[in-house]
């Protein structure tokens, strides 16, 4: 595996499922950070086959519902002088604002467009969400 | 307490906020003069952005003879939405005069939507394919009166299964109970979907068959639960003629029935049930649709907390 200095202070996001780890980059604004921030892909994993991984020399704020949503099997270690003092575990969040579009023409969300697109867990383990207004179904796996 | 809440779909209230309902609905059949001033004051907006003669005029009728007042729109062509304007504002603007907001939208989730802008009450009078909870409250309100029970009953469901919300909104609100059993009874293009087989009734380990067999299915029922079944559903014109007649109820296949079955249906009827068996004492189609005004008036009074 690649060496890559240990970080003092900050967050190991792990786990991210292989070809994921750009999009979270992305979806973190990771490019604006101000700190150091190593980001690996396709590393070896015994779970996973290869992984993804960030690596962030600062403890940003992160939206984990967001973060749960999009690769629930991620994991995110903080860091404090070079210490692990926490290991976060995603879970699917119970609902999410914003992040699914509704595909269906019956709905009442895509005439009226100003109004918030919220989606409700409705299958944690098949990690199904319905649309809150017509009940349509959206797979997380949409939006990968 | 129902009293200052919206009803955007059957399962917004509990069953004892239901019975409170219906035992209020039976009140008010059994001495209506009594509630003739019980929303004296109070108006209701009739918003219907989808024309659907026969539930605006229960929901007129119902607020009018609790002495309430009506105003609305009961076709889109006349409302401010073909001028482009937003739903929620077409909302937040009709809920600064009223004291509660009855509507249809073809669209789905917009009762939903519109429940979050008022200011007042909404009720759902239909949003499209997706909910239609007065309709469920009038189906088991007449259940309930004309057998004095929900629960523990027989339910056969006849005709077009598959895209008939009424049916699949009662078997939720049916499934709620003890003991009921639900037999099915449709062509195999029309059978109940899954997801209220699996999603309503195995989750609630209810008892249920599945049949093409009418006549034979007719004998055990204590409720028959009428639908049409539409020549568009179909691919081609024979397989319509060829399954019509097997799921059009008449005099001869009645025969095969309890005397005391009843026989609802959510109207309008085309020529699903003969209209030889409208004079059949256990044709309730009709009284369904004045138990259909009460379950209104009983609605409005709880909401508006008159009652
Ligand atoms: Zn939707």
């Amino acid at each position: 595996m690649l060496n890559i200095a240990k970080i003092r202070n900050g967050l190991v996001i792990d786990h991210i499922r292989a070809g994921l780890g750009i999009r979270i980059f992305n979806w973190l604004g990771l490019d604006k950070a101000k700190a150091p921030v190593a980001f690996i892909v396709n590393a070896p994993s015994k779970e996973m086959g290869t992984k993804d991984m960030l690596k962030i020399d600062e403890t940003i704020a992160i939206d984990y519902a967001l973060l749960g949503f999009i690769d629930h099997n991620i994991t995110v270690n903080v860091i404090e002088n070079e210490v692990i003092t926490e290991k976060i575990h995603m879970t699917l969040p119970e609902r999410v604002e914003n992040v699914l579009v509704c595909k269906n023409p019956r709905c009442i969300t895509q005439v009226e467009k100003s109004a918030p697109q919220v989606f409700v867990l409705s299958d944690r383990a098949k990690g199904v969400y319905r649309c809150e207004y017509c009940d349509e179904a959206r797979g997380e796996i949409d939006l990968r | 307490m129902v009293t200052g809440r919206h009803l955007i779909e059957p399962k917004d209230f509990s069953i004892e906020e239901l019975e409170g309902l219906f035992a209020l609905a039976g009140r008010m059949e059994e001495q209506p003069r009594e509630w003739r001033d019980a929303a004296k004051g109070k108006l209701l907006a009739s918003l219907f952005f989808e024309p659907s003669t026969r539930t605006r005029l229960s929901f007129e009728a119902a607020m009018l003879r609790l002495g309430g007042s009506v105003i609305g729109f009961a076709e889109p062509g006349s409302s401010s939405a073909v001028k482009g304007e937003s739903l929620a504002d077409t909302i937040r603007t009709v809920s600064a005069y009223v004291d509660v907001i009855a509507m249809r939208n073809p669209k789905e989730g917009a009762a939903l939507l519109a429940s979050r802008f008022s200011t007042v009450p909404v009720v759902n009078g239909g949003d499209g394919g997706h909910h239609h909870p007065t309709q469920t409250l009038t189906d088991l309100l007449t259940i309930r009166s004309l057998k004095g029970r929900t629960e523990g009953l027989t339910v056969g469901f006849c005709g077009d299964l598959k895209f008939g919300r009424t049916v699949h909104s009662l078997v939720q609100g049916l499934a709620r109970y003890p003991r009921n059993r639900f037999v099915f009874v449709s062509p195999p293009e029309l059978r109940i979907p899954d997801f209220v087989t699996k999603e309503i009734i195995d989750k609630g380990g209810i008892e249920y068959l599945e049949t093409e067999d009418f006549e034979k299915a007719l004998p055990e029922l204590d409720i028959l639960y009428m639908t049409r079944v539409q020549k568009e559903r179909f691919f081609n014109e024979e397989d319509y003629l060829r399954l019509k007649d097997s799921f059009i109820l008449d005099g001869a296949k009645l025969r095969r029935a309890k005397a005391d079955l009843a026989v609802l249906h959510p109207l309008p009827r085309v020529n699903e049930i003969a209209v030889e068996v409208d004079s059949d004492p256990r044709a309730a189609y009709f009284a369904q649709v004045r138990y259909g005004m009460f379950a209104r008036m009983a609605l409005f009074a709880s909401i508006l907390g008159v009652a």
